[in-house]
């Protein structure tokens, strides 16, 4: 299986991504935001970093690069895309998760070892794990409260939607603690945390990233099986 | 040359950590008649020409696509800066 790894100006963790998805069993491949085209990848990251200098909004700009008109599309024809931190941001810039990220309420950067609860083990990112458990991954943002109105995350709940939860105390505001959510199809995934960052014995506070990248691969032979 | 100036504020209802920052701070210099500071953003758009209303129309459009975020914020005004006239709030 090919994952996309999209490099934006200002990307940060491309590397890691990539690095994760080959650890996982799958062949990374570069992509570059002025590049219109996604290689035949059947799944693409949007890694975390700062694109675009995080000017105007988080994400705002790199929504319109070229390489993102094709994501969207591929998202939309359910092809499975994770955001990560500012892959997150990007995603809710470009409509294809609801809601938006904001400021962290305590007015500063977060960088921590992060315990999570997974919500919804369903999606094309999370199959690997198991709703209910707990994973630790690092959590680094300075704009990671996501924010909606009420009606969306009364949506978002009563469908299931929420598939990270912070445990412990709340790091950065989110509205119910949520870190990461999915789209009505389960092929689009968006979270703060980075589990690219724990994937490697000895790198990280635990290899329990490695279950997102894992699980995209059984998505993608479903989906080919299919 | 004219210039369109477009006001983007965060909606009320989200919260404002810098705007929150910057009200505590105030009164450490003696500032102490204000409750409460929202911090927006100020956009300044440059036309070779005059700001015709197409041209508002399109910096409108381009306040709702790009310079904002109506998730979290909303455009209070868009106008032409030689006028001062608020063209839509």
């Amino acid at each position: 299986m090919r994952i996309g790894v999209v490099t934006f100006p200002g990307s940060l963790d491309d590397g890691d991504a990539r690095r994760a998805v080959r650890l996982a069993g799958a062949e990374p491949v570069r992509l570059w935001h002025a590049d219109a085209d996604l290689h035949g990848v059947d799944a693409v990251v949007l890694p975390g970093g700062f694109s675009y200098g995080d000017y105007l909004r988080c994400g705002a700009i790199a929504r319109f690069a070229p390489v993102m008109t094709e994501v969207v599309a591929a998202a939309r024809r359910g092809v499975p895309v994770l955001g990560i931190c500012n892959g997150f941001q990007v995603l809710c810039e470009s409509h294809l998760l609801p809601g938006a990220l904001v400021r962290n309420e305590a007015q500063r950067f977060v960088c921590t070892d992060q315990r999570l609860v997974v919500e919804n083990a369903d999606t094309a990112w999370t199959s690997a794990l198991t709703a209910g458990s707990e994973i630790t991954v690092p959590l680094k943002n300075g704009e990671g409260g996501f924010v909606a109105d009420t009606e969306t995350l009364d949506r978002l709940e009563g469908e299931g939607r929420v598939v990270f939860r912070y445990a412990g105390p709340n790091p950065n505001g989110s509205l119910r603690a949520i870190a990461g959510i999915t789209d009505e199809r389960g092929n689009v995934v968006g979270l703060m945390p980075h589990p690219e960052h724990a994937v490697e014995e000895g790198f990280g506070p635990t290899t329990d990233g490695l279950a997102l990248f894992a699980s995209v691969l059984t998505a993608g032979l479903a989906a080919v099986g299919a | 040359m004219g210039r369109v100036v477009i006001d983007v504020m965060p909606k009320p209802e989200i919260l404002d950590p810098q705007g929150k920052a910057v009200v505590g701070a105030l009164p450490r210099l003696g500032f102490d008649a204000f409750t409460g500071v929202r911090q927006g953003k100020r956009f300044e758009l440059e036309v070779p020409g005059e700001v015709t209303p197409e041209v508002l129309a399109q910096a409108r459009a381009a306040a709702e696509t790009l310079l904002s975020n109506p998730v979290i914020e909303d455009v209070v005004s868009v106008r032409d800066a030689a006028a001062g006239e608020v063209a839509s709030a």
